[in-house]
C-alpha cells in the first residue's frame, strides 16, 4: 500500500512540474492539443451514443457495438470503390450515397444481431445475453478477417483541407473531415435526444425501460421496439464507420476492439444510459488523453484516462450525467 | 450378446487404428518443419511474407528430391504477434506436430518466448526476421537468424541522421515493443554517442490510429527528424497525420515498415513520399537469387520484405539436415556455425551465438508511388 501511494504522489509531482513548464506553452499548441481532443472526443462519443441507447432500454452491453462500427468501415470502402467504378467522384454525392448505403445494410446487421442473439435470450439470466454479445463480437471480427483478409486496407483521401487558425507558422487546424466528424456527432446526439424525449417512439421506449411487462400490457409492442433501439445504435456506429474511416484513411478487422472499449468507458464515464452523458464522457476522455499525452508523456495517457475513469466512478457511481439505479418495487 | 456388441465396433476400432497408424507410416518419408508468424491479425502482412518464402524454398526443394529423399512438409503456427500465443503454438509444433525445425517467429517479442522452448525440445529455429539483438544473447544453442540485428540497424540509421541528414531536433517514438523500442533504443544510443541528443522520446500505443496529440507534440519541439521504432500499421497513421498537420520533419523508421501495407496504412503514397527505412540490402538485387526472384514474379507475387530471409532459412535448414545427416538442434546449429550456408541471398556465414558474421543494413527511400529503393552512397 505504501508503495502504492508513493508512486501516487510521485506521478503528482511530476504533473506539477510539466504543467509548470505548459503554462509557458504556446498558445497555438494547446489550441492544436483541444481541436485533437476535441475530434478524438466526437469519434469515441459518437460510438458510446450506440452502447448507452441500448443499455438505456434493455440494460444490456452491448459488447459487439465497436465490431458493428468495424464492420461499416468495410462497406464503406465496398461503397467508395463502387462508386468511384461507375465514375461517381462528386464528394458531396458519394458521401451521401456512401452514408445512406451504410447506415442500411449496418441497421440490417444491428437488427438481425438482435433477433439471433440476444432476443432468444431475453428472459434468461442477465450474464447470458452479455456472453452472447462477446461471442457475436468475435464472429464478427473472425467472420471479416477470412473474408476481406487480415490486412490493413485503406480508402481515397476524398476531403482534404483545413481550417487554419494563427500565423503562417505559429497556427492550429481543425481538418474538414474533423469539423464534420465534431458537427454529426454533436447533430446525431440532439437528434436522437429530441427523439427519445419528444416523439411517440421515444415515449414507447422510455416506457419499456421503466417497466416492459407494463408497458407491454399497455399496448405497446416491446419487442418492435428494441428492434428499433438497436436498428437506431447500429445507424449511429455506420455513421461513425463512415466518418472515421475517412479521417484516418485506413482500417483493418481489428479497429472495432480498441475504439469499441473507449467508447464503452466514454459511455461509462457519462453515465450509462444518458445520451449527453455519452458525448460528455466521449469529449472528456479523448480531451484528457490528448492534453494529457501533449502535455506530460504519451507512454502513459491511457493510465492517467483509466485512472480517471476509476476516480469518477468512486465518486459518482452512475456517471457524470447517469441518474442513480432505482429499486423497482 | 457381448460377441454383437464387439462385432459392432470392430469397424470403429479399426478406424482408431488406421488414424493412430497413418501418421506413424507419414513420419518415415517427410521432414516436418513448423512455419510459425502472424497468419492473421494486424502483422499478417509479414506472416504472408514469411510463410510464401518458406513455402517456395521447400516446393523447391522438394522438386530437386527433397532431403535426402524424404520430402518437407510445411506446418503453419500462427502466433499473432502475441507473446502468449506463440508460446502456446510452440509447444503445440513441439508436442503434436514433432516439427524437427522451426522458420519463425516474426515479432522479437514473439519469438524470445518461443525460442525457449524450441531449446528445451533440442529444435533448430531459425528466425528469419526478429532483430532484437536479446534473441540470440540469451545463451541458447538451438536459436539463429538470417536477418542482422538491431543494434547494427540502429547504428546505420544513428549515423545517418547525424551524418548525412545533419539533423539538430530529432524526435524518437516507439511502440513500446520489445522490437519497436529495443531498435529505437539502439538508435538513440548511436544519435547520443555522435554527440546529438534527442529533444522527444515517447512511446505510442499499438492498435490505435490517432496520434494527432504526440503530433502535434512533436511539431511543438520543432522536430526536424522523426525516428520511429515500431511497425507499419502504427507507422502509417502517424505519418499521416505529421503531413497533415503541416510538418516537414524527414521520418524514419526501421524493418518493420517495409511492407506495402505501410503505404496501404499510411492511406496513399502522397503521404510516404520522402520517408526513409534502414534495411538489409535489397536481397531481391543479389544475383544468386535472381532465378527465385522471378519464379516469384511470375507466380504473381512480388518478393519483397522478409520474403527471401525466409526462404534462406528453409534453405540453411536443409543443407543443415544433409549435412550432418541429424536433425538434433544443437548439432544442426554447429553445423551451420561451422559450414555456413549457400542461400538464395548468396553465401551465409554465422557467429557461435547464431548472428550472421556479415549484416549490410542500408538506407532506402520512398517514393510518392509507394515504392522503395535503396540510395546509393
Amino acid at each position: 500500500m505504501a508503495g502504492h501511494a508513493g508512486i501516487l504522489i510521485n506521478s503528482k509531482s511530476i504533473l506539477l512540474q510539466k504543467t509548470f513548464r505548459c503554462s509557458t506553452m504556446e498558445s497555438h499548441i494547446l489550441g492544436q492539443q483541444l481541436v485533437n481532443g476535441l475530434a478524438l472526443g466526437s469519434i469515441y462519443g459518437l460510438i458510446a451514443v450506440g452502447y448507452t441507447m441500448v443499455y438505456g432500454i434493455i440494460g444490456m452491453i452491448n459488447f459487439a457495438h465497436g465490431d458493428i462500427y468495424m464492420v461499416a468501415a468495410y462497406i464503406t470502402a465496398i461503397c467508395i470503390a463502387v462508386l468511384s467504378f461507375f465514375g461517381i467522384n462528386t464528394v458531396a454525392i458519394v458521401l451521401l450515397i456512401t452514408l445512406a448505403v451504410t447506415i442500411f445494410i449496418i441497421a440490417l446487421y444491428g437488427w438481425s444481431i438482435e433477433r439471433v442473439a440476444y432476443k432468444p435470450l431475453r428472459n434468461s439470466t442477465r450474464l447470458a445475453p452479455l456472453i452472447s454479445a462477446i461471442g457475436v463480437s468475435l464472429i464478427l471480427q473472425n467472420y471479416v478477417q477470412v473474408s476481406q483478409g487480415a490486412r490493413t486496407q485503406a480508402v481515397p483521401t476524398m476531403i482534404q483541407g483545413a481550417f487554419r487558425f494563427g500565423s503562417e507558422t505559429d497556427f492550429f487546424q481543425i481538418t474538414y473531415i474533423q469539423t464534420l466528424l465534431v458537427v454529426v456527432s454533436f447533430l446525431s446526439m440532439g437528434i436522437l435526444t429530441w427523439i427519445i424525449q419528444k416523439t411517440s417512439l421515444g415515449r414507447q421506449c422510455r416506457a419499456v425501460q421503466q417497466d416492459r411487462k407494463m408497458a407491454s400490457l399497455l399496448g405497446i409492442n416491446t419487442d418492435r421496439i428494441i428492434s428499433t433501439v438497436f436498428i437506431m445504435g447500429s445507424s449511429m456506429a455506420a455513421v461513425a464507420g463512415v466518418l472515421v474511416t475517412l479521417n484516418y484513411g485506413s482500417f483493418d478487422f481489428y479497429i472495432g476492439f480498441v475504439t469499441g472499449i473507449k467508447a464503452f468507458t466514454a459511455a461509462v464515464l457519462g453515465g450509462i444510459g444518458s445520451l449527453p452523458g455519452a458525448m460528455l464522457g466521449g469529449i472528456i476522455l479523448g480531451m484528457s488523453e490528448s492534453l494529457f499525452s501533449g502535455l506530460v508523456n504519451t507512454d502513459y495517457k491511457d493510465v492517467f484516462a483509466f485512472s480517471l475513469l476509476v476516480l469518477v466512478l468512486i465518486f459518482r457511481p452512475s456517471g457524470l450525467l447517469g441518474k442513480p439505479a432505482v429499486e423497482k418495487v | 450378446m457381448i460377441m454383437k456388441k464387439l462385432w459392432k465396433m470392430a469397424p470403429v476400432a479399426t478406424l482408431l487404428v488406421g488414424m493412430m497408424a497413418a501418421p506413424l507410416t507419414q513420419a518415415e518419408d517427410v521432414v516436418k518443419i513448423g512455419v510459425a508468424g502472424p497468419h492473421t491479425g494486424a502483422y499478417a502482412a509479414f506472416g504472408e511474407q514469411l510463410w510464401k518464402g518458406a513455402e517456395a524454398a521447400a516446393n523447391d526443394i522438394n522438386e530437386a528430391g527433397g532431403i535426402d529423399g524424404k520430402k518437407i512438409e510445411l506446418v503453419k503456427a500462427d502466433d499473432a504477434c502475441e507473446p502468449k500465443q506463440a508460446v502456446s503454438v510452440a509447444n503445440r509444433l513441439v508436442d503434436n506436430d514433432k516439427v524437427v525445425a522451426v522458420v519463425g517467429h516474426f515479432c522479437s517479442s514473439s519469438t524470445m518466448p518461443a525460442s525457449e522452448i524450441y531449446d528445451e525440445a533440442n529444435i533448430i529455429d531459425i528466425t528469419p526476421a526478429s532483430t532484437n539483438p536479446q534473441v540470440t544473447e540469451r545463451g541458447l544453442k538451438t536459436i539463429m537468424r538470417t536477418c542482422g540485428r538491431d543494434d547494427q540497424q540502429g547504428n546505420v540509421a544513428g549515423d545517418y541522421i547525424v551524418n548525412q541528414l545533419k539533423a539538430k531536433k530529432v524526435a524518437v517514438i516507439h511502440d513500446k515493443d520489445t522490437y519497436g523500442q529495443g531498435l529505437a533504443d539502439a538508435t538513440k544510443a548511436r544519435m547520443n554517442e555522435l554527440g546529438l541528443e534527442e529533444v522527444l522520446y515517447e512511446g505510442l500505443t499499438r492498435g490505435e490510429k490517432d496520434f494527432n496529440a504526440l503530433v502535434t507534440k512533436i511539431k511543438s519541439v520543432d522536430a526536424d527528424v522523426v525516428y520511429f521504432g515500431g511497425l507499419h500499421s502504427e507507422a502509417g497513421p502517424l505519418v499521416r497525420q505529421l503531413r497533415e498537420q503541416g510538418s516537414k520533419a524527414t521520418f524514419i523508421s526501421g524493418d518493420g515498415i517495409v511492407s506495402e501495407d505501410f503505404v496501404v496504412a499510411a492511406g496513399g503514397g502522397e503521404f510516404v513520399d520522402g520517408v526513409l527505412s534502414t534495411f538489409g540490402r535489397d536481397p531481391r538485387t543479389i544475383p544468386e537469387g535472381k532465378a527465385v526472384v522471378d519464379k516469384f514474379k511470375a507466380a504473381g507475387y512480388e518478393p519483397e520484405g522478409y520474403t527471401l530471409y525466409s526462404y534462406a532459412a528453409m534453405q540453411a535448414i536443409a543443407d543443415a539436415i544433409k549435412g550432418s545427416g541429424s536433425t538434433d538442434g544443437d548439432k544442426l546449429t554447429a553445423w551451420l556455425e561451422s559450414n555456413g550456408a549457400d542461400t538464395v541471398m548468396g553465401k551465409k556465414e554465422w557467429d557461435e551465438k547464431g548472428d550472421l558474421k556479415v549484416s549490410d543494413y542500408v538506407m532506402y527511400r520512398w517514393d510518392k508511388d509507394g515504392k522503395y529503393t535503396m540510395i546509393e552512397e
